[in-house]
């Protein structure tokens, strides 16, 4: 097992907000190889046969327990595709946070692809954080793409906060998601974009069974010559109701092309998108600096604020 | 003291200047309470917008306390004690009612402070808090956290543009008895507020009535009232209001 190091730590700190090895179940993952991983009673983490990554089993009926599987990437030049896979028990009641950190100081561009699939079963609760972060200053880009693919079963719940707010040089994250009867689903995006940054984000939420819900709501800030592209779409094939949102600021010469959609299949689908894109209003700057902010401290209120 | 010099405000308008503020002189003493008053469109709001530095004027001298503080931002203004709170308060999506105390306190305010602050406005500090300053307060509790933010300032001039404006008939209820609070407080603070408001006119040591961007009368409110009453420099925010018995 390899040993974390400071900028390791670091980077973990940033992901997860650890400061120390996590209570509860965990798996971290560092430049490709396993850095460390604990289980419990009632939750277990294993490496698949072929080494493609871990699955991970929440027995049923578990509560108020967390599972922590960070990724952090320090070494220039490494590229991977990881699967993991989430076997969340009927009744449970958890914490997920994954995420992963690219450090890249070198010339050759990193990346990792994270697939992650979530199958929760009946009538358990998820709360689900993934952050992504990069840093480091060399000539290689920093590249991540996950995928996340959700299954969820009668009655389940799943809270998703997807956050990615530094660093990142060229991101595609694509969320796909199937809910049956009574499942409620809430995901909060908060994205950031600097420099010539591309991200694109894509979810499609069907809403399978009766009574499912679904509310989907982006914030998104594009600065410098950065590109966003962000398309969700929430589809309604029963008696549900879905909402959509893209709110997003745009900076200096930045670019932001955002795509709410909806699709009814179901005379008894009620569906409702909304999208906004615009600068930061004067008279926000304005009232800070009546408060003594400087203007830059009031852009940087704002944008923090905004992406909370 | 706060004195304005020659202040003029001139914009161009179909291709040709109108003036704003025309020559303004001006002198506002410590400690006073002083509203201001005139028609619509007699540059009340534009006056407290160059005093406060979000506009600049074409010509003139602004003084804080013998300073020249013409040329200065409006952070630099605030930071020497000018506050200033908008008549339409601005909403930030995601800034929660605490954080905007803390940036006007300047300091990271604790719970019990903020609710001081907020106590102050009438507003419960348990119920509002956490709430973000978005759309869903109303216009009422908006213009109370904004007066909040500007008492959290502990600013040395507070200029208050037009609180009443906008607001329904309960919440001006209570925005007045936050004036006349301030008022009856003996402190050096000084606090201009833009009104048409008789209820707030008479709760002033000083009126000054502003007119076509000039100031027509300036005197102690006893002296002025009396000459505006029954003008749409003093108006009454609804009869039924005022009488016996009818006061909400």
């Amino acid at each position: 097992m390899e040993k974390l190091d400071e900028i390791q730590k670091r980077m973990i700190e940033e992901l997860s907000g650890l400061h120390e090895v996590p209570v509860g179940a965990y798996n971290f993952r560092a430049n490709s190889k396993l850095a460390g991983r604990n289980t419990t009673a009632n939750i277990d983490i294993i490496s698949k046969d072929d080494g493609s990554g871990i699955d991970i089993r929440i027995k049923p009926g578990t509560v108020k327990e967390s599972v922590h599987i960070p990724v952090v990437i320090s070494a220039s030049g490494i590229k991977e595709t990881v699967y993991n896979d989430f076997y969340v028990g009927e009744g449970s009641d958890v914490v997920i946070v994954a995420g992963c950190g690219i450090h890249n100081c070198g010339n050759q561009d990193s990346q990792h692809d994270g697939i992650h699939r979530f199958h929760i079963e009946k009538n358990a609760k998820v709360k689900y954080v993934e952050k992504h972060y990069g840093s480091g200053d060399g000539n290689g880009k920093r590249l991540l793409n996950p995928v996340t693919e959700v299954y969820m079963e009668e009655g389940s719940s799943l809270e998703m906060e997807m956050v990615q707010i530094k660093g990142v040089d060229s991101t595609s994250r694509k969320t796909y998601a199937k809910l049956a009867a009574g499942c409620k689903m809430v995901v909060q995006e908060r994205l950031m974009t600097h420099g010539e940054q591309y991200a694109y984000s894509l979810y499609d939420v069907s809403l399978d069974g009766d009574g499912s819900a679904a509310d989907v709501v982006s914030r998104s800030v594009a600065r410098d010559t950065s590109v966003q592209k962000l398309d969700l779409l929430v589809k309604g094939n029963a008696a549900c109701s879905g909402h959509t949102e893209c709110d997003s600021i745009i900076m200096d010469q930045g670019k932001i092309l955002a795509v709410p959609a909806l699709e009814a299949h179901s005379v008894d689908a009620q569906l409702v998108h909304e999208a906004a894109i615009g600068k930061i209003a004067g008279e926000q700057i304005d009232k800070l600096m009546t408060l003594g902010l400087t203007e830059q401290e009031a852009e940087e209120q704002i944008v923090n604020g905004f992406l909370r | 003291m706060l004195e304005l010099k020659d202040v003029s405000f001139v914009v161009e308008e179909n291709g040709g200047e109108k003036s704003i503020i025309d020559r303004l002189n001006l002198k506002i003493d410590d400690g006073k309470f002083t509203v201001i008053t005139g028609p619509n469109g007699g540059g009340k709001s534009t006056l407290a917008k160059i005093i406060a530095g979000i506009k600049q004027p074409t010509s003139g001298q602004i003084l804080l306390d013998g300073t020249d503080i013409t040329g200065m931002s409006v952070t630099e203004r605030a930071n020497l004690g000018i506050g200033y709170a908008f008549q339409q308060p601005v909403r930030f999506k995601g800034i929660r009612v605490i954080d905007l105390l803390r940036i006007a306190a300047g300091k990271d305010l604790k719970i019990p402070e903020a609710c001081k602050f907020l106590s102050e406005v009438g507003l419960c500090a348990r119920d509002y808090i956490d709430r973000e300053i978005n759309a869903s307060l109303s216009g009422g509790e908006l213009k109370r956290i904004e007066i909040a933010t500007v008492i959290a300032r502990q600013a040395k001039v507070a200029l208050f543009d037009e609180p009443e404006a906008g607001i329904d008939l309960w919440s001006f209820q209570n925005l007045i008895r936050i004036f006349e609070r301030l008022g009856s407080e003996k402190s050096d603070r000084t606090i201009v507020i833009i009104s048409h408001q008789e209820r707030i006119l008479k709760i002033a040591d000083e009126i000054i009535v502003l007119a076509d961007g000039k100031v027509k009368a300036q005197g102690a409110s006893e002296e002025i009232l009396p000459t505006i009453l029954g003008t749409s420099s003093a108006v009454d925010a609804c009869s039924l209001l005022t009488k016996e018995g009818g006061e909400i």
